[in-house]
């Protein structure tokens, strides 16, 4: 990380707007609009701040920004968007995407994205992703006309692959299982955690009831009056304390949620493997299909069975320059061939080896990550834990005045 | 109307205070006078000396010398404190099953300290199940229609749903019993009960039951005041004020009954989240290598967490809703006797009314009329100080009952807290 753009610039997306306007089909729609500030590192120790610049981008603009690089860098674990629409939500938060806090959650996700980005070794230094926090107008022409739309590779075609590929390296099929289960487990995970949230908030505002009863009730007594409507607001606090604890929560779901997502991006790292994998098995297969033919062409052999031989004996064998012209265009075809499979090979080494460059690096960031992800969880319940006992201690002195 | 044999003791809100709750929490705070075996403290002779303990019957635990020396601080602390008018100390303890031919039943050990002179022996112990409570309960509001008589815990429960033979049940049942049975030995004029002091000594209680039940026949005491065709005309302030207490106590702790369910509905639900929640984390950890640790870390936490919530359940569910319960069934009770009450005051302002329409010059008050006003200032006099009693003691009680549902969620939050760490 020694060179990367976060290390000089400092990143931040400050600010999400709702606006209006007319989309590609002259419709009218509301959307939010983030802003992207930035602002260079250097001469902060002389007191001096660096001028910032800014603008503006939407959710979509950040897509295409990722899609893009995904596309031009298979061999990376590409850092994931926030999610597209609110997922795993429990009764009181809301589904909807122009929620205030839903905005203010996936703008601090947009932020830990560009951020992640930046500190990329690799992606750091692309000239689109700078021209994304730098340039805003014909940014998105920018993007087009690298043409990565034309590279990227269809969902079919991956599919296939991944069916009919007979060597993957291990440590892909590994990783693929892994990225699998992991995303299995988290969305589980936070499918369950999303519950507990719930009853937990049902269990806290409950205690509000006591509230107001106590309250009734401490009308009706003499001594144990002032003890009962004191305890009554006590109770009033602590269901009142469940809203920020699960808007920590919220975080910590967040969190979880980025490698959720991060699977998703080392899944298609396996899957660009198995693809690459399998145009080289397909390539080799080829030129051995062609070798073969070849040799046949030239002993005269029919070694397996083709539709040419059936055709051969049908209506007769060929002139023996059809054949010398087959040979020809087959030895060229050959050589084409045995040279494709050579760079795929390579290309493949390539790819073998900086996709697990990449991977070493994204295990040592994932577990240290959710390591911090653990703790701040632990230190969530503890605090939790700690306001509890506090509420209780001070009904408890209000109930022994009673 | 009754009659204490002996002087009120200054049983006011001080002595009835220092007595511990069956809910009170492990703290010694509310810890009440003790007797420790220091030599040096003039034991009153009213106290067996062989037995040391609380004024309820609970054993002291005088080993250490530091609860000891706190102890006799206390005492000596406590000028009003008197404790040679506490002679007689009653406990429920030892549930047992029976399994008869033709049913199954729960006994419970009752026993008795005391150095009354009502009483023969200065020891007792005898067996009794439910209906005998019942019974005693039954004889002493026919008989002490003018006090106020602690409740029964529940009689009927829905079989089924609640297993009568549960340990749960069974405790929660005992606690209850032998609350009654301490308050009734609280009481200056109920404790003196005749057939209070049968069902604590009797070796055979039925026979006695059996005794009382011929008597019925002929008219006894139950008949007394069952006025019945009296209507009164206006309920006086005070009294009526107690009344409207009543039905707004009763009413609010239905709201809190129906408030501590709901939380403890919301914790069992919350609670089979938790169960589901914990395991994932473990699933989770067994897929990595490095973060395994932490994992499996968090998944205990949860899993203590459960273990720590599910006490807090079952603790709120035996301890605290019966108590509210029982404060409910006595509201009840209570309002049963004002209406008596009513009954006696409108007898006598019908009889005196009809005397005065009689017009005789210097009209004699008959004798019956006189009575009838004995009667009403008798029933006035026990009520109010029975009110006065019931005070003291719910605030007590409410008083610990609160802070025990308090400390429990504490120990709790405690509880979990200490996991995360």
């Amino acid at each position: 990380m020694e060179d990367c753009l976060a290390k000089k610039m400092e990143i931040t997306v400050s600010e999400a707007e709702k606006r209006t306007g007319r989309n590609a089909m002259n419709i009218q729609e509301t959307y939010t609009a983030y802003l992207i500030e930035t602002r260079a590192v250097e001469s902060q120790s002389e007191g001096q701040c660096a001028p910032v610049d800014s603008l503006w981008r939407r959710y979509s603009e950040f897509e295409l920004l990722r899609n893009y690089l995904s596309v031009t860098y298979p061999h990376i674990v590409v850092p994931p968007l926030p999610e597209k629409r609110a997922d795993f939500v429990w009764h009181k938060l809301s589904a909807d995407n122009m929620d205030p806090d839903f905005v203010e959650r996936r703008r601090i996700g947009l932020e830990n994205f560009l951020l992640r980005v930046a500190s990329h070794p690799v992606l750091c230094q692309d000239r689109i992703f700078y021209a994304f926090l730098m340039q805003e107008g014909g940014w998105k022409e920018m993007v087009n006309e690298t043409g990565f739309q034309l590279k990227a590779d269809s969902r079919l075609k991956a599919l296939n692959a991944t069916f009919r590929v007979k060597n993957p390296d291990k440590r892909f099929t590994e990783l693929k299982h892994y990225s699998d289960e992991l995303q299995s487990v988290i969305s589980h995970l936070l499918r369950v955690r999303a519950r507990v949230a719930d009853r937990l908030y049902g269990v806290y505002k409950v205690h509000g009831n006591y509230g107001r009863v106590f309250s009734e009730w401490s009308a009706i007594e003499k001594e144990m009056g002032d003890g009962l409507q004191s305890a009554g607001h006590h109770m009033d606090v602590y269901a009142a304390s469940i809203d920020d604890i699960l808007e920590e929560e919220e975080h910590y779901a967040d969190q979880l949620k980025e490698y959720l997502f991060y699977a998703e991006a080392l899944r298609a790292v396996c899957r660009k493997h198995e693809l690459m994998q399998y145009d080289l098995e397909m390539a080799a297969q080829d030129l051995t299909s062609k070798k073969q033919q070849c040799e046949e062409l030239a002993t005269g052999t029919v070694r397996t069975f083709s539709l040419k031989g059936m055709t051969s004996k049908l209506f007769g064998q060929e002139t023996p320059e059809q054949r010398e012209a087959k040979i020809k265009v087959l030895e060229e075809q050959i050589q084409e061939g045995e040279e494709q499979l050579k760079s795929k090979n390579l290309e493949g080494r390539d790819f073998v080896k900086s996709a697990w460059a990449d991977i070493e690096r994204f295990k040592e960031q994932k577990n240290h990550d959710l390591k911090e992800a653990l703790i701040s969880y632990a230190v969530m319940q503890i605090s939790m834990c700690k306001k509890g006992i506090q509420v209780w201690t001070n009904a408890k002195e209000c109930f022994s005045k009673m | 109307a009754a009659s204490a044999p002996k002087p009120l003791p200054s049983s006011g809100p001080k002595s009835l205070r220092e007595m511990p709750h069956p809910l009170a929490t492990s703290s010694s705070e509310e810890m009440g006078p003790a007797l420790t075996p220091s030599p040096d403290l003039l034991l009153p002779r009213s106290i067996a000396d062989k037995d040391l303990s609380l004024p309820n019957g609970t054993p002291v635990d005088t080993s250490s010398p530091a609860s000891s020396s706190s102890l006799l601080n206390r005492l000596q602390l406590d000028d009003d404190l008197d404790v040679e008018t506490r002679d007689l100390f009653v406990t429920v303890d030892d549930p047992k099953k029976h399994v008869c031919t033709m049913e199954t039943y729960i006994t419970y050990r009752v026993t008795t300290k005391t150095t009354r002179a009502e009483f023969d022996l200065p020891e007792y112990s005898v067996r009794r199940r439910y209906q005998d409570f019942d019974w005693l309960r039954n004889k002493l509001e026919e008989s002490q229609p003018t006090h106020l008589i602690p409740p029964l815990p529940e009689k009927f429960v829905v079989k089924g749903v609640v297993d009568r033979f549960s340990e749960e049940f069974v405790e929660t049942r005992r606690k209850a019993l032998d609350k009654f049975l301490k308050r009734i030995t609280d009481h200056p004029v109920l404790s003196f009960n005749e057939h209070f002091n049968v069902f604590l000594t009797a070796k055979d209680l039925n026979a006695y039951k059996k005794q009382g039940m011929a008597l019925l026949s002929k008219v006894g005491e139950s008949v007394k005041y069952v006025t019945g065709g009296y209507k009164l005309r206006s309920r006086p302030l005070e009294f009526a004020a107690i009344g409207d207490y009543l039905d707004t106590f009763s009413l609010k702790l239905g709201t809190i009954d129906r408030i501590a369910q709901r939380i403890i509905k919301e914790q069992l639900e919350y609670l089979v989240e938790l169960r589901e929640y914990g395991p994932v984390y473990s699933t989770w950890g067994g897929l990595e290598v490095e973060l395994s640790e932490p994992l499996e870390g968090v998944s205990a936490c949860i899993g203590n967490c459960c273990t720590a919530l599910e006490e807090l359940s079952e603790d709120m569910t035996e301890d605290f809703l019966p108590v509210l319960r029982e404060y409910i069934l006595y509201a009840e009770s209570m309002k049963n006797v004002l209406k008596k009450r009513d009954q006696v005051q409108a007898e006598y302002e019908a009889k005196l009314e009809a005397v005065a329409l009689k017009k005789e010059d210097r009209p004699k008050v008959p004798t019956d009329v006189e009575k009838c006003q004995d009667r009403v200032e008798c029933f006035n006099a026990d009520l109010k100080a029975d009110m006065e009693r019931w005070q003291n003691n719910k605030r007590q009680d409410f008083r610990q009952l609160l802070m025990g549902m308090a400390d429990k969620n504490i120990q709790y939050y405690e509880k979990v807290c200490v996991t995360y760490w």
